[in-house]
């Protein structure tokens, strides 16, 4: 038999593949460069404009991003906020993924009972909504309720208890040990999934320097995966901690930032033409994650050719 | 021997005390919204027991707030959304991994961009275009984004997916002369059937969950969705420990409930869509 597909397609009018082309994926297309590829490049356009007080746009070029960057009023909560994030991220890739590896390592022993039991559990609060989970945290961590502070004094240690989620030093990484506790099901499944595709054969000869080695892709991808949404966080420090972030603007991230200075607070108006240069400065940060990952994966395939 | 049942024995005593760190904070939550609020506070670890049983919580929560509607919103919401990405999704999908034309590799990389570059970026043009477009505040802005949010990772996905589908069975449709489109709507669309629980993973609960689309495009208690109504209702009784608890519960249980249900076919989505 012929190849049938290319019989067709060469057979068919140029008009005709065209229009099958369009019907499927004209919808697909429309809708996703309405609304995600050119909303992105007009804020990125939006960033080199400046508004007055009457509502008119004048272009500045890179002025709000010399701003940001270099005028005080803007750029010490902007370097906060990156710093703290991070410091957020930092976080997430050593305590995280550690632990995401050591439980998938464990749930991938042969032989192991109530394996799917463990699994369904340990995801649940990954599918929960991130507003719920810091709530509930909040109330689990409140010196009003106790139940923390009981639960340290039960095993000895209630004089380490402290309002962990109201002081300045230790706010931050509070949160991001609860953004933690949520999504290590996520390097868990990954890292898991991939162990299950490792033949029995080969992780019985290669043990443990080899099994890095054949691991080392998914650590990459999770690693890029937890770079993109750390960078783009903002339900979380919210939830927990309004839009200033507190206490003091210790916990504010790019997220919060970004959504401080295109809405405004308590403290200042709402300014479209710098809340679009936040977002633009954090699409290139996000952008230079990706381009690097990308960069190390390249070259390990090239590696790999020759 | 003793060695291997010692070392089982570790594994399964790490592994529960991982899966309590897990389930017990909700747990708590749950549990402590059916009592009474001196019950709440004098014994937090306590079930609630017939003294202590109480539902004044859930009583606020339907008093004094929407939550039927931002219930009937984010279901809205999430449904047309899922339907929409899976349709245009696959769409898509099938054309570019069964077809070649000039441009197709660049749109396919194009179709990926969204995959990594989060569309939040770009929320202040978004909300421009939906204020022009008179579709602030409206359930049809928020479906119009997510489809736009989860279209990058359902064609890849489902792309994945078509490529295993065995080439004969298209072939012989053809070789007996059926269309195109009915080759893909009657014999290729109802083969992605298994594919959806893996999209539903990586776009569905994302949506249901999401904070920031209705924080910054509703308004109104009208178009709130339930992410959205239970945070400001928490917001504004943090005092009342019984109605924030009942909340969150409210929020916790329907979810919980379809996990426990779908959480087989869920999670073996989740690792056959990790392993491409």
């Amino acid at each position: 038999m012929a190849e049938p597909l290319s019989q067709v397609v060469a057979s068919m009018p140029r008009a005709r593949f065209v229009g099958l082309m369009g019907l499927f994926l004209g919808p697909a297309v429309a809708v996703y460069t309405a609304f995600s590829i050119y909303p992105l490049i007009a804020t990125m356009g939006l960033a080199t404009y400046t508004n007055d007080s009457a509502g008119g746009y004048h272009f500045v070029g890179l002025t709000n991003f010399v701003t940001l960057l270099t005028d005080s009023l803007w750029s010490k909560p902007f370097w906060n906020a990156a710093k703290n994030n991070l410091i957020f991220f930092c976080v997430h890739m050593l305590v995280q993924n550690p632990i995401g590896i050591a439980l998938a390592g464990l749930l991938s022993l042969p032989g192991l009972k109530l394996k799917s039991l463990y699994r369904t559990i340990i995801f649940l609060p990954t599918m929960l909504s991130v507003v719920i989970v810091g709530f509930s945290w909040n109330l689990i961590l409140s010196p009003l309720w106790g139940v923390a502070e009981g639960a340290l004094k039960a095993v000895g240690l209630g004089s380490l208890f402290a309002p962990w989620l109201g002081l300045p030093s230790t706010a931050l990484v509070t949160l991001a040990l609860i953004s933690v506790w949520q999504f290590v099901g996520i390097p868990l499944m990954l890292i898991y999934a991939a162990l299950l595709n490792i033949p029995d054969e080969l992780v019985d000869a290669a043990r443990v320097d080899g099994l890095g080695h054949l691991v080392l892709p998914t650590i990459g991808l999770v690693s890029i995966l937890t770079f993109v949404g750390n960078f783009n966080a903002f339900d979380l420090i919210y939830s927990v901690k309004g839009a200033l972030a507190g206490p003091n603007f210790a916990s504010d991230i790019l997220g919060t930032f970004f959504y401080r200075t295109f809405f405004g607070n308590q403290l200042q108006l709402g300014n479209p033409t710098m809340g679009a240069a936040v977002a633009t400065v954090m699409f290139f940060i996000i952008l230079a994650g990706v381009c690097l990952y990308l960069f190390i994966v390249q070259r390990r395939l090239r590696r790999y050719a020759f | 021997m003793l060695n291997q049942r010692v070392q089982t024995f570790g594994v399964h005593v790490v592994l529960i005390a991982y899966s309590a760190l897990a389930v017990g904070p909700i747990l708590l939550v749950v549990m402590n919204s059916f009592k009474a609020r001196n019950a709440i506070f004098g014994a937090p670890l306590a079930p609630p027991n017939a003294a202590t049983f109480s539902l004044v919580g859930y009583a606020k929560v339907f008093g004094a707030s929407h939550i039927g509607t931002y219930f009937t919103n984010s279901l809205i919401v999430t449904l047309v959304s899922m339907f929409l990405v899976l349709l245009f999704g696959a769409m898509a999908a099938w054309a570019l991994t069964e077809y070649r034309f000039r441009g197709s590799t660049a749109l396919a990389l194009f179709l990926s961009i969204g995959i990594m570059v989060p569309i939040r970026l770009g929320s202040v043009a978004i909300l421009t275009m939906m204020r022009e477009a008179g579709l602030n505040d409206t359930l049809t802005a928020l479906i119009l984004v997510y489809v736009a949010q989860g279209l990058p990772m359902s064609i890849f996905i489902l792309s994945e997916f078509i490529q295993q589908i065995p080439k004969d069975l298209r072939d012989a449709a053809r070789c007996d002369g059926v269309p195109e489109t009915r080759i893909f709507f009657e014999v290729i669309a109802p083969l992605l059937r298994p594919a959806i629980a893996t999209v539903a993973v990586f776009t569905i609960v994302p949506i249901w969950n999401d904070l920031w689309f209705p924080l910054i495009l509703t308004s109104s208690d009208s178009t709130h969705t339930i992410t959205l109504g239970v945070q400001q209702f928490l917001g504004q009784y943090i005092t009342d420990w019984n109605a924030v608890l009942a909340a969150l519960s409210m929020a916790i249980l329907p979810v919980v409930a379809i996990y426990v249900i779908f959480s087989r076919q869920l999670i073996s989505g989740l690792t056959a869509g990790a392993v491409k």
